[in-house]
């Protein structure tokens, strides 16, 4: 991707491979992927369901459930490999320096805590502060949030919140340590319509403020097409293509992709109906010889069945296909 | 809230009631206590004193009537048996149980919570694996047994501790304790291990299952992605999840502590009211198994009762004086 001269990403994924033995064997749902997120920069991620999008995220903070655990590659932090960290280690990087915005507000929030004392605990954790400064920017980041009357509020327990008020409450538990990433799985799929385009543009908000590199998991293109700054598109555990918003949504390279952006409404605008494409995803535990969408790629040919499969420099550095229809530059 | 507490007590108040027609029934169903108190050479006299001393030649309805009122004062009459007036045999007897029990519960509790922790935290190790296969013993095998196998151990074969009786006790004037001699502290160990094993495997099993489901949860996810230390997710954010479910087992076991301590009392012939109700059914001696119904199931309302208020305590969204309203 776009690498601008000089200037080292907030996060560098290189090789990505994420293993989780089973007793069919090992599947592999993060397979190979290398990404950069470059600091105060929003990466989207999209995919089908089941395309491996949390596992990478996961990965990345360091959240794998066992048995699925990193099988390759690096994963850099402003520089710093943090995929080998020791336990300890790994935990003063999360909340401290990645933040994560998870998909259901409602169950992410301890029901038996006031949400001041999750954030001042949180705050206390990672930063250098006594109890009463941390209290003061529990309450400081309730306000940041858009809570309103934040200092009476930061006693209140997360039931007396609305969904969309939870998940600002979130948003502020993962900035509170003002951590230099921010990971936001489908952070408004579980929320009322209304109120997603305002976490959304909260979430934006404040990273710009700050200098956050975010990536922004997600099923909806009309948020990446506002939102983001590069998309990657994910297939089967790999990345099919990578690249600046505006080129993939408008003229992307990836058949795949072509077919994703020709049955969403967003990018689709102008045609009559939404084509789809053909097919569903093929299972982990049976995909294809060589490019895992050649059973429903209109273009594919022989060299697609067979091994090995395309990667991004295969079809110019952004897109993982052997024929991509004029490769950008 | 109030209202709540209102109403339960209203029920405690309606079980009571009920507990107390069973207990009074007695008096009319069960043997002849006429029979028990005078011996072969009685006369008619004798008799008729007797009934009209007992008040048995009342109606029904008044006796009940009668025995409520009595009960309430915590006057049950005059043991058959023994002459006195049940209150001061049972008040007598009552610190053994009570210290048996409570240092079976604080026993059970204590090691069944953190045993219930350390298995669920180290799921698949080989010393919760090993804990939990020892649990199955707990709770299969009856306590009695338990209680006999640790006699013949500890007492017959190392000769470490006593295998009956409650060893030297400090009257304090209204208590006679055992938990301030070293006969007494003794002689309350395998008693306690007997009475309290059963509870403990129970709670054990029921947190560390409790313990996998709430660690399981999303909010477990969001505290370690926000980088909390392992002590503050386990203890902190998951314990305290697993409670309400856990008090309200720990309750009921409490309850059933106190009533099984009759088995334990049994075989250690520890002097606690189990024992005194063993011997008051052998003579039937209905006074005193009255009181003693009424005693156990005051305990086991009064038990409910609270822990039905430590909901309250615990769970945030169970209480309806919410400071602002839903946003
Ligand atoms: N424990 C497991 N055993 C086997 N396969 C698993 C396991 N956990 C996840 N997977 C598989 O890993 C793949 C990647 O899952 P992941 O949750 O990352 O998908 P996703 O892209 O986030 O999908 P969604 O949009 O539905 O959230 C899926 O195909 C899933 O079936
Ligand atoms: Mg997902």
């Amino acid at each position: 991707m776009n690498k601008q001269a000089g200037r080292e990403p907030v996060l560098s994924v290189a090789n990505l491979s994420v293993e989780i033995p089973t007793r069919q064997g090992t599947l592999t749902p993060v397979d190979k992927l290398s990404f950069d997120i470059e600091q105060g920069r929003i990466l989207g991620v999209v995919g089908e369901s089941g395309a491996g999008k949390s596992m990478t995220g996961n990965a990345v903070i360091g959240l794998l459930d066992p048995p699925a655990h990193i099988a390759g590659g690096e994963i850099r932090l402003k520089g710093r490999r943090i995929d080998n960290l020791a336990r300890e280690a790994l935990r003063k990087v999360r909340g401290k320096e990645i933040g994560m915005v998870f998909q259901d507000p409602l169950t992410s929030l301890n029901p038996l805590l006031p949400i001041g004392e999750q954030l001042t605990e949180t705050i206390l954790e990672h930063l250098p502060v006594g109890k009463t400064e941390a209290q003061n920017r529990a309450v400081a980041a309730l306000e940041e949030v858009g809570i309103p009357a934040a200092a009476q509020r930061i006693n209140s327990y997360p039931h007396e919140f609305s969904g969309g008020m939870r998940q600002r409450v979130v948003i502020a538990l993962a900035l509170c340590a003002e951590p230099s990433l921010v990971i936001a799985d489908e952070p408004t799929t579980a929320l009322d319509v209304s109120v997603q385009a305002q976490i959304i543009a909260l979430l934006k908000r404040l990273c710009r403020e700050r200098g956050t590199a975010i990536m922004l998991i997600t099923h909806d293109m009309g948020v990446i097409a506002e939102t983001a700054d590069e998309v990657a598109v994910m297939y089967a555990g790999r990345l099919a293509e990578i690249g600046p918003v505006r080129d993939v949504l408008t003229a992307p390279i990836h058949p795949y992709t072509q077919g994703l952006m020709a049955s969403t409404p967003l990018a689709a605008k102008g045609k009559k109906r939404l084509s789809q494409i053909p097919g569903a995803m093929p299972r982990l535990t049976d995909l294809p010889d060589g490019c895992a969408f050649n059973p429903r790629c209109p273009i594919a040919k022989d060299k697609c069945r067979r091994p090995p499969a395309p990667n991004l420099d295969s079809g110019g550095g952004n897109a993982a296909c052997w024929y991509a229809s004029g490769a950008r530059s | 809230m109030l209202a709540f507490a209102i109403r339960r007590a209203f029920q405690s108040f309606i079980v009571l009631l009920v507990v107390g027609l069973v207990a009074f029934s007695m008096f009319n169903f069960v043997g002849d206590p006429i029979d028990n108190m005078l011996g072969q050479e009685r006369t008619g006299a004798d008799i008729e004193r007797l009934r009209v001393q007992l008040g048995l030649d009342q109606p029904f309805p008044v006796q009940y009537y009668r025995f409520l009122e009595g009960a309430v004062q915590g006057n049950f009459g005059i043991s058959y048996r023994q002459g006195r007036p049940v209150s001061e045999v049972i008040s007598e007897r009552l610190p053994a149980t009570l210290e048996l029990a409570f240092v079976s519960a604080v026993l059970a509790v204590i090691f069944g919570v953190a045993l219930g922790v350390f298995t669920a935290i180290r799921r698949n190790g080989w010393a919760a694996n090993t804990i939990m296969t020892l649990s199955l013993i707990g709770v299969s095998l009856p306590t009695f047994l338990i209680g006999i196998l640790l006699i013949y151990l500890f007492a017959v074969e190392l000769g470490w501790l006593p295998s009956f009786g409650r060893g030297d006790v400090v009257d304090l004037g209204w208590w006679r304790t055992g938990l301030l001699t070293q006969s007494g502290l003794k002689a309350l160990i395998l008693p306690a291990i007997t009475l309290g094993l059963y509870q403990m495997t129970l709670i054990m099993r029921l947190v560390r299952s409790e313990m996998l489901e709430v660690l399981r949860q999303d909010y477990i996810r969001f505290a370690r992605a926000r980088g909390l230390r392992d002590k503050s997710v386990y203890f902190r954010h998951a314990l305290k999840n697993t409670l309400v479910p856990v008090i309200t087992v720990t309750g009921m076991q409490l309850g059933a502590i106190i009533a099984f301590a009759i088995i334990t009392e049994t075989v250690f012939q520890w002097p606690g009211v189990g024992l005194l109700f063993i011997n008051a059914i052998r003579f039937v001696d209905i006074p005193v198994m009255a009181a003693y119904l009424m005693l156990i199931s005051v305990m086991f309302v009064s038990i409910n009762l609270i822990v039905d208020l430590l909901y309250f305590a615990i769970d945030p969204r169970l209480r309806l004086d919410r400071r602002g309203g839903e946003k």
